[in-house]
């Protein structure tokens, strides 16, 4: 605009002065509280939280219930016994990150399973294809769950608070409300047990499960960081109306997301039946809850577009060593629960706490 | 100016909502280089009239030309596709977002070879690169990391990455809907000088806004809305902003020379 230096510059009169105004106004402020700071790591890494509280965890309830607990073999167990819920949690955790929340994952899981089962125990359908079918089952219930959401613009905390009963009811019908027993299984399909096989490794007794559980976690967080449809489903989540006008077709977006979680679903199912040995409708059916209880541990906004899926897996992890230490340490169950209470409600005012960082 | 091919042509466009009539049979041109800005009062139709050159809603009558090329958008994807670049009063940004990644959003690079095309490695190195690079340019790299979420930024900040994403993928021309709208003093002075370097580099820019100061300081031409169509066009330099405001309320009739046909 101005060639000669020192020319008045084209502006308005009353902004004449702005040339001795402090410039500084539009830099990076720095807060100097160490709480500010603190605020602001976490607010950066979301998942540093679950990560401390997990190390803590394990050195209390090494100190209080000793090597007992702090063994190969215990930690093992513990992941083992996560396993399940940990991926169902990682499926959840694709849901909360667009804002959303899915109340049907177990139902969609243990229905799978029941199909799986059915398929290849009763019908004599090769196991493999059994298992496929689950998996395109499990998809297709989450294609119901998003296409609800999404054409039918219902919130996401109704829909699957219907398809959950919905579910549920199917389960129910297609196993006639009776379990299929492990001898069965493995007679007739024992491949749908293949992730109850382990590893043994010094003490600890690794399960497939396991292993895969961690599997799940890494393929999902390549997707949602590594992957443009990973930054999309973050955008989603974080502002829907500036995703859409950014040019991401959002509701295709959201249909995929609720795809993916009931395909890692049907996942969770075949997984589910090498843990438990057999398939009971009754099973899981507070798997729901504990999956959102995991989310939120893990330090993932239910608010949407922030945290690490990782969170939701040391989340879930954290609840294993309370349950586990806890018993070893000979607390009654009943304390199981209230200190898992306590979690969700410390982990939520937290994030609400880094949400509020001041910019 | 009859000789110049416009950047972007309106003729005759109507649009209706039910009864209403947001545009009517208005007409609309944006000549290469310039600033065109459009002011009115409210509701008489600015923003109608920029969401039919832009896609965001399809007129029922009248035709739109891109260089004198018809087009028929139907959404703003495609006319993102050709080259037109809009910067929304809400910005559109993805607040926990980081600045390079705000700026691809929906048209992200992916790495070259099998990790590109097999497991859809985004390559946030080359995007990082190219946001730091654009940023640069238009003299906004106060910001600490091209990495750092797009919350932590300032008003003005956040303003100038929306702009910076504009500029950087924009081939044909850029609308900004009251882009000072939301802004101090010092930080709408901030982004007008960005409006005006953007202008230097040869992009045309839609402007519309209230505020009559930025629009006859940066302005070469003033498009005056006025009940669903244009009323005038005039150059800020031949009249005094109360007169744009008179004649864009209704108190003083356009200099007949001018009137749009």
């Amino acid at each position: 605009m101005s060639d000669t230096p020192g020319a008045a510059r084209k502006g308005q009169e009353y902004e004449q002065t702005l040339d001795r105004s402090d410039k500084n106004v539009a830099a990076f402020q720095r807060q100097h509280s160490p709480i500010e700071k603190a605020q602001h790591v976490l607010h950066d890494n979301p998942t540093l939280v679950p990560v401390i509280v997990l190390i803590l965890s394990l050195l209390i309830f090494w100190a209080i219930a000793g090597g007992r607990f702090f063994s190969a073999f215990n930690l093992s167990l513990i992941m083992q016994q996560v396993s399940i819920i940990g991926m169902l949690a990682a499926a959840q955790s694709l849901i909360i990150i667009t804002a959303g929340i899915d109340l049907s994952v177990a139902a969609i899981m243990v229905l799978m399973s029941v199909i799986m089962g059915n398929l290849a125990v009763f019908m004599g359908i090769p196991s493999v294809i059994a298992i496929l079918v689950g998996f395109v089952g499990g998809a297709a219930a989450g294609l119901f769950n998003g296409l609800l959401i999404t054409k039918v613009r219902l919130p996401p905390f109704i829909t699957t608070l219907g398809t959950w009963s919905i579910y549920y009811a199917l389960l129910l019908w297609l196993s006639g409300a009776q379990s299929i027993r492990g001898t069965d299984i493995d007679t007739n399909a024992p491949f749908l047990k293949f992730f109850g096989n382990t590893i043994k490794m010094g003490g600890a007794n690794v399960t497939y499960g396991s292993l895969l559980m961690i599997v799940v976690f890494l393929v999902l967080w390549y997707m949602l960081n590594k992957t443009a449809w990973g930054r999309h489903v973050y955008a989603v989540g974080d502002d829907k109306e500036a995703a859409d006008l950014s040019g991401i077709r959002t509701d295709r977006i959201l249909i995929s997301v609720y795809m993916v979680a009931g395909f890692v679903c049907a996942v969770a199912a075949w997984a589910s039946i090498g843990r438990v040995g057999s398939i009971s409708p009754q099973s899981f059916y507070e798997g729901n809850l504990q999956s959102i209880t995991a989310v939120v541990i893990g330090g993932i906004s239910l608010f949407g577009g922030r945290g690490s899926i990782m969170g939701a897996l040391f989340g879930a992890l954290i609840v294993g060593v309370f349950q586990s230490g806890l018993r070893m340490a000979g607390v009654d169950v009943l304390w199981q629960v209230f200190a898992i209470g306590w979690l969700i409600i410390i982990a939520v005012a937290i994030d609400q706490w880094i949400r509020r960082v001041s910019a | 100016m009859s000789d110049v091919t416009p950047v972007v042509q309106g003729r005759n466009l109507v649009k209706r909502y039910g009864h209403v009539t947001a545009i009517d049979n208005s007409d609309f041109e944006l000549l290469p280089g310039e600033i065109l800005a459009v002011i009115g009062d409210n509701g008489a139709g600015k923003s109608s009239i920029v969401k039919a050159i832009c896609g965001a809603t399809v007129p029922d009558a009248g035709e739109i030309l891109i260089e004198g090329e018809p087009v028929h958008f139907t959404s703003p994807i495609e006319a993102r596709e050709r080259g037109i670049e809009i910067v929304y009063q809400t910005l559109a940004l993805s607040p926990a977002l980081s600045i390079a990644d705000n700026m691809f959003m929906g048209r992200e690079i992916r790495k070259k070879g099998w990790m590109g095309d097999w497991l859809k490695m985004l390559d946030k190195k080359e995007m990082e690169r190219f946001a730091r690079e654009k940023l640069t340019e238009l003299g906004l790299m106060t910001v600490q990391s091209i990495t750092q979420p797009v919350e932590t930024l300032s008003g003005g900040q956040r303003q100038g990455v929306a702009v910076a994403r504009a500029a950087a993928f924009a081939t044909k021309f850029i609308i900004m809907d009251e882009p000072t709208a939301a802004l101090g003093v010092k930080e709408s002075r901030r982004v007008l000088e960005l409006i005006l370097d953007v202008k230097s580099r040869g992009i045309p820019i839609i402007l519309i806004s209230h505020n009559m100061p930025h629009v006859f300081e940066v302005a070469d031409r003033i498009h005056i809305h006025r009940l669903g169509r244009r009323l005038c066009t005039i150059n800020p330099n031949d009249y005094s902003m109360s007169d744009a405001v008179a004649m864009m309320t209704g108190a003083m009739e356009p200099p007949d020379d001018l009137r749009a046909a």
